[in-house]
């Protein structure tokens, strides 16, 4: 049911874990979907230089987190706000359809990551 | 890649004896049973015998078994065909929050329709209050709808006493026996009941094939209109090749039913242990000794269960999820919600269903290679602290749907 993308960032998932010196952290989630993803990055001059995530979740959960630090690291906030749900679904070849609402939450914990640090530097 | 089965509540390989005598039926003895000429007479004479060998399983007479086309379509005809029936009584049914969906989603349509249906709670063991059922019953109840063990968690429910209490209040009971055929014992004079299904692709036999005991006397009105078949009570030239299978696998559950579960049940025995010893804050769904023998539902804690599910499928195991994710609905399963469980941990279950074909090896080889995935998945979950050994505290906002 899973395309060949989503099963290999699935069972070989890219950045997982926690950035040491995390200046950006968004946790977001839908206990009733059973999908709970925190990505954590390292901004340095409006560059994300570091983003790892860690995901409760299914085989969509996991690897649209997975994908979604592959698409951002390395690139500007600007860039980075543009990834939608749906950049991220696509770029892994699609998912089934009823995982599209539900645990493609990838680039919603991105943009939250993104306005926790903005909210951290302007203190 | 190996492959080792432990998801028989779902479905069962045919069984070689099954397959054998079903054959012939799809070959040389295509003709219609009824036929008055010599083409019909050996399906007929070989729907008798499947009928026989399913009265034998159910210990009722040849004349109380329709043949169906599924366990869905028995648990409709009995609860339609039924109170359809008996409108001018009454428009109540009494059933539980953990029925099949084909109970549910019919009784659902039912409401709809202008029915009163008590949807009875279960406890965290997944065990109904007999004491509330008695209450529920009403003058206008026609029917109390309750299965004979849960599919998820194996629970076995009390039906002998549910049968004693619709009987003392001259109500039907219908019990939904697809996944207690052929694990445990089932007669229909001790459990009392009035209509009682079955399927036979959970008996090692063919897909697409069940049947429904009817009591003598107990007035049912057909779904399927046509014409004398089944006793004008289900219409359609019969599946008589699958009618055959089914007929042998019931043969066979009655003949070796004590022998494969007392070996099962030590195979999940075994398994269920091994996994809770083995994987921290591991805890089991359901009454721990009311319950089928083959059934495991463990709740695998800061995991979700599709990708456990996926992961296991890699190393060539197949077992299901206690996430409804899995089969294309998005929430958690009614059952063990229905239970007092939190949905992450809901989330987090799976079913292992054993069979004859499972062996101590088979077991071995899951308790050999699931403790890690469960480690590796734990690692990656924001639920989890590795460090501390404990659940992580967070908060996060609420996304999706």
């Amino acid at each position: 049911m899973y395309s060949e993308k989503v099963m290999n960032h699935f069972s070989n998932p890219r950045n997982v874990g926690e950035v040491e010196n995390a200046n950006g952290v968004g946790t977001v989630g839908n206990p009733q979907c059973g999908d709970i993803m925190k990505l954590t990055i390292r901004v340095e001059d409006d560059i994300i230089k570091d983003v790892k995530f860690k995901t409760f979740g299914c085989g969509a959960a996991i690897a649209t987190s997975s994908m979604v630090t592959e698409l951002v690291k390395g690139k500007s906030l600007d860039e980075a706000e543009k990834i939608s749900n749906a950049t991220v679904a696509e770029a892994l070849d699609g998912l089934p359809p009823v995982k599209m609402h539900c645990s493609n939450l990838a680039a919603d914990a991105l943009h939250s990551a993104i306005e926790d640090y903005k909210k951290n530097e302007s203190k | 890649m190996k492959k080792i089965y432990f998801d028989h509540n779902a479905t069962t390989p045919v069984a070689e004896e099954i397959f054998e005598a079903m054959v012939s039926y799809l070959s040389d003895e295509w003709g219609n049973p009824s036929s008055i000429h010599w083409a019909g007479r050996a399906p007929k004479k070989a729907i008798d015998e499947a009928r026989e060998n399913v009265s034998a399983l159910l210990n009722c007479t040849p004349q109380e078994v329709i043949f169906t086309g599924s366990g869905s379509e028995g648990n409709n005809l009995a609860i339609k065909g039924t109170v359809f029936s008996r409108k001018a009584k009454g428009n109540h049914i009494i059933t539980t929050r953990v029925e099949h969906p084909s109970v549910m989603s019919t009784l659902k349509y039912l409401e709809r329709e202008g029915f009163e249906v008590t949807w009875l709670d279960v406890d965290t063991e997944g065990m109904i209050d007999l004491a509330q059922l008695e209450k529920s019953i009403t003058p206008k109840t026609v029917l109390i709808t309750i299965m004979s063990a849960n599919n998820e968690t194996g629970v076995i429910l009390p039906v002998g006493e549910i049968g004693r209490i619709a009987r003392a209040h001259k109500v039907l009971f219908h019990t939904d026996a697809v996944q207690a055929a052929g694990k445990v014992p089932l007669n229909v004079k001790d459990i009392n009941c009035d209509l009682l299904t079955i399927s036979a692709h959970k008996l090692y036999g063919p897909k697409g094939v069940g049947a429904l005991f009817v009591k003598r006397g107990v007035r049912v009105v057909p779904i399927i209109h046509g014409g004398h078949h089944e006793r004008r009570r289900r219409g359609g030239t019969e599946n008589v090749a699958s009618i055959v299978g089914l007929g042998k696998a019931c043969e066979m559950a009655l003949r070796d039913m004590d022998e494969v579960s007392s070996r099962v049940r030590a195979l999940r025995d075994r398994l269920e242990k091994g996994l809770m010893e083995k994987i921290p804050y591991t805890t089991r769904n359901g009454h721990p000794e009311n319950r089928l023998p083959n059934t495991a539902n463990l709740g695998f804690e800061f995991v979700e269960g599709e990708s456990l599910l996926l992961n296991l499928d890699m190393l060539g195991i197949a077992a299901s999820s206690g996430s409804a994710c899995t089969s294309g609905s998005l929430e958690p399963s009614h059952v063990l919600i229905a239970m007092g469980i939190r949905p992450e941990l809901s989330h987090g279950s799976v079913r292992f269903s054993l069979g004859r074909v499972n062996t101590a090896e088979d077991v071995d080889y899951l308790l050999n290679k699931m403790p890690p995935i469960v480690e590796r998945m734990r690692s990656m979950s924001p639920l989890w602290s590795a460090e501390e050994g404990k659940r992580a505290e967070i908060s996060f906002e609420e996304k999706g749907h």
